[in-house]
């Protein structure tokens, strides 16, 4: 792995790195050990989310009685579309297809924007339903004891997950336009692998988060 | 990073997969199955995340460290579930006492 | 003095070609990637928040001098201590020795040129300076009383001080933590100089891996918990405030679910620094050095799986109580094996009692009384007794100032040559470390007796009977001030005045040593081929005095 110091161009090698496979594979390994690190973030909120599941059982199933399942159901199938051309977008770098790989970017931050969008006008209802807690709290005699750290929990999760979303658009931009202008090639597009897969962890996320939150109170009657 | 480009198909055939499970976990989540639509719920989501890692984050096709840090991580999380619930469901209730009402 | 001929690699290198004249002026310190000025810059804005934090001790040991609440109100004391608590472990212990020692050697023990991501590194900097600023500005806007461990639902409703400034300062700071974790993985395992296996690392290689690891795994918690309590603080939402139907208890199963792997995240490297100290002042290679290693992951490991033994008169369960009492007993047995495997390397060592080596001694001394202190802790029963008491505070004490400050000074000794290039004066040094270990001594084990009597902790008065021995402690912190206030001195008189060093004055083993003292900015004009294992003294003969 150690060949001599070429002083000449290096390219896209940074001047720390010996050879460009070792590059590459720094980055992706300093990516993964970034979403070890996400994964435990949103596993504290989801820890909070299995305590008060926990101990007020009927609150979380009114909670996701108020939550709009076709929304929900819609959203996932948009952010899973976001992955697939995530996905594709990074398979074109793969293969050197510059033009296509920012094409596959823009898309994907379309279908985020949607699903944005969507989550803009669900919290739309909550405040007119007034279900958010510390701002619009006003849910009605019927709602049982805990459907306020509910929907707490609720904004706090999505709220993150749409943050995380965010940041991912301002990466995607920012990677969108150096494909553009030919950053990459097939032995250099760890920068699109890496933030293809901060895109993936993002809709991981939501992937629990969907059912978790829409879907536990959907059946009639017991059970949990 | 693996260099290992996949076919279209592969990827295509994973977003179906994802697509109709996604169907499947709305559409059973419908179903009074008592006590099992939680863990059904949770097992449908599940495998669309391995898909996921395994597929579009190419984890299939990577080197030992990745899959240490997957299953790390998945690991991690249970010491932290798993601790935390150890405590919850082993408390004992307190007599005479009655959660305050809260909303 | 070195038997070894001189490496090829360093032949041709012009004598003053080094990081610290590549480059003059503000601009060139604050926007570096090189990892050694990284890590100076760390060393004095660490050195500057412990100044902060040691100013609140100096006024708690003040207060306690009498048993009257007389200095200060109580709510005034709430703020010291808080102060104190949150500057010493978020600004001072968990970036200590990873963020200078780990920063500037760790390339240079792999054999590389710089981190694996050196923009990121002056990235965490800046974060762990914002961080800094903004709980330092927390403090002059008033303080927080809440303690530093942030209890709710005092923190998340009652508290009428700055607890989301401050709690946004220690989250920035955390996050300056998690990069500097993703950083250190990534260069350890992908920028090793060719022959550099992993079972030829340096141990204090392995102690920042595991430290790294918990870095990754951990803070992110504790950084969404500090979240959730500036959101509940906010928006009253429930989930930490009784009345609210939330749990306080939940609170703290997150917090110390990041707080105490935190404790290994400060001890671990300082464990690192004890190999490197230890194999060259003995001349002898770490006996059991593949334990040694595996112990530093297994203390990673473990020290996850113990964290209710910080709430055991809480309210959680007594069969969680159980649990985490029996894992906590678990978690001593890879330390004490470090420190009996550093005891057998001593064991007909050629032991040379400079400087580096007086503060490893004091270690191992002060470190096994706070081990064993924490195994106490850890039986249930001992701990409802002295839960919340001045013991708690000797105990941590003793493995916070007694094993990671001791370590961070060992370390500062024996590599600021390699810094700085220059020799600060032996003599003082040598006085320094024992004023130290004996000023240490004097205000922290009256503090057991103390707490075993049963004087709370938080409290700015206490029973009369109880003066005696604070009178100790508050005279033992003086000394102990005067103590850190010499190396101080002396190191920065070093810079200008000091015996000019060469590259290796301890000819030790490592591939730091293999560079000029500093290093040039590159670290090696050609990266290095190993073929030794580490520690290989059995060829290198120790310098005269």
């Amino acid at each position: 792995m150690s060949d001599s110091h070429t002083t000449a161009a290096r390219g896209p090698l940074d001047h720390h790195f010996e050879t460009l496979e070792q590059q590459n594979e720094t980055c992706s390994i300093g990516m993964w050990a970034f979403l070890v690190q996400e994964v435990m973030f949103f596993g504290g909120l989801f820890a909070c989310y299995i305590v008060f599941r926990y101990v007020y059982p009927e609150a979380y199933q009114w909670g996701s009685d108020h939550l709009d399942v076709k929304l929900g159901t819609f959203n996932t199938a948009v952010l899973i579309g976001s992955s697939l051309t995530m996905a594709l977008g990074v398979r074109c770098a793969q293969i050197g297809q510059k033009g296509r790989t920012a094409g596959f970017i823009l898309l994907t931050m379309l279908l985020a924007c949607v699903f944005l969008g969507v989550k803009w006008v669900e919290y739309g209802h909550k405040f007119h339903d007034g279900l958010i807690p510390g701002v619009a709290w006003d849910p009605g005699p019927g709602a049982p004891n805990g459907s306020r750290t509910f929907f707490g929990l609720y904004f706090a999760m999505t709220g993150m997950h749409a943050l995380h979303m965010i940041v991912g658009l301002v990466l995607m931009t920012f990677v969108a336009v150096r494909s553009l202008r030919g950053r990459y090639s097939p032995q250099n597009y760890i920068g699109v692998e890496v933030l293809g897969l901060y895109w993936h962890f993002v809709d991981l996320v939501w992937i629990f988060l969907f059912p978790l939150l829409y879907l536990l109170g959907r059946h009639a009657g017991g059970g949990h | 990073m693996s260099g290992h480009v996949l076919p279209l198909r592969v990827y295509y055939s994973v977003f179906g997969a994802l697509l109709v499970l996604t169907a499947v976990t709305t559409w059973i989540a419908y179903l009074d199955l008592g006590a099992w639509n939680t863990p059904i719920a949770l097992a449908i989501a599940g495998f669309k995340v391995v898909l996921v890692v395994l597929y579009f984050m190419h984890v299939r096709y990577s080197g030992k460290l990745i899959w240490v840090a997957v299953v790390a991580s998945a690991y991690w999380l249970l010491i932290l579930f798993g601790f935390l619930m150890a405590d919850y469901v082993t408390r004992q209730p307190i007599d005479g006492w009655t959660a305050p009402i809260a909303w | 003095m070195t038997t070894s001929a001189r490496p090829s690699y360093l032949a041709t290198q012009p004598k003053e070609d080094n990081y610290l004249s590549a480059g003059y002026g503000v601009k060139s310190w604050l926007l570096t990637v090189d990892h050694k000025r990284i890590a100076l810059l760390y060393l004095i804005s660490l050195t500057a928040f412990f100044c902060v934090g040691g100013m609140f001790a100096v006024l708690i040991r003040l207060e306690l001098l009498t048993p009257q609440g007389d200095l200060f109100q109580s709510e005034i004391y709430n703020r010291l201590f808080t102060m104190h608590g949150t500057f010493m472990v978020f600004f001072f212990l968990l970036p200590s020795i990873p963020a200078v020692f780990g920063n500037f050697l760790l390339p240079l023990m792999l054999g590389a040129r710089d981190v694996a991501f050196p923009k990121l590194n002056l990235l965490s900097w800046y974060l762990y300076v914002v961080g800094g600023l903004l709980s330092f500005g927390a403090m002059l806007a008033g303080g927080v009383d809440t303690g530093w461990t942030f209890y709710t639902p005092y923190s998340s409703t009652y508290a009428n001080s700055q607890v989301i400034v401050s709690a946004v300062g220690i989250f920035i700071a955390g996050f300056a933590s998690i990069l500097t974790g993703v950083n250190f993985i990534a260069t350890i395992h992908k920028m090793r100089a060719p022959g550099l296996t992993w079972f030829r690392l340096p141990l204090f290689v392995w102690a920042h891996y595991a430290t790294s690891l918990i870095m990754v795994l951990g803070t992110p918690v504790v950084a969404v918990t500090i979240l959730l309590v500036a959101i509940e603080r906010l928006f009253h939402v429930g989930i930490f405030d009784p009345a609210l139907g939330g749990d306080p208890i939940l609170f703290q199963h997150l917090f110390w679910f990041y707080s105490h792997p935190a404790v290994y995240i400060m001890i671990l490297p300082a464990m690192g620094i004890m190999s490197e100290i230890i194999a060259c002042f003995s001349r002898k290679r770490i006996f059991g050095y593949k334990i040694v290693a595996m112990s530093s992951l297994a203390i990673a490991v473990l020290g996850f799986l113990v964290w209710g033994h910080h709430m055991f008169v809480s309210g959680q369960s007594l069969m969680a109580g159980f649990i985490f009492s029996i894992l906590t007993m678990l978690v001593a047995v890879p330390s004490a094996i470090k420190v009996f495997n550093w005891t057998a390397t001593l064991y007909r060592g050629s032991i040379s009692m400079k400087t580096p080596m007086l503060y490893a001694m004091g270690f191992i001394g002060l470190f096994t009384i706070g081990g064993l202190t924490g195994v106490f802790l850890a039986t249930l029963s001992v701990d409802v007794h002295v839960h919340d008491t001045y013991f708690i505070v000797a105990h941590f004490h003793y493995v916070m100032v007694g094993g990671v400050v001791m370590m961070y000074m060992g370390g500062l000794h024996f590599w600021w040559s390699k810094f700085v290039g220059r020799m600060y004066p032996e003599g003082l040094a040598r006085v320094a470390a024992v004023l130290i270990f004996a000023g240490f001594n004097l205000t922290f084990f009256p503090q057991f007796i103390l707490g075993y009597l049963g004087m709370p902790r938080r409290y700015h008065a206490y029973p009369e009977e109880f003066q005696v021995l604070n009178v100790f402690s508050t005279a033992g912190a003086s000394v102990l001030g005067l103590g850190f206030a010499l190396p101080l001195c002396y190191l920065i008189w070093s810079l200008k005045y000091g015996k000019r060093a060469d590259g290796n004055p301890e000819n030790a083993a490592g591939l730091e040593w293999t560079t000029t003292s500093p290093p040039p900015k590159h670290n090696f004009h050609s990266i290095p081929v190993v073929t030794e294992e580490a520690y290989d003294y059995t060829q290198r003969e120790a310098p005269g005095v």
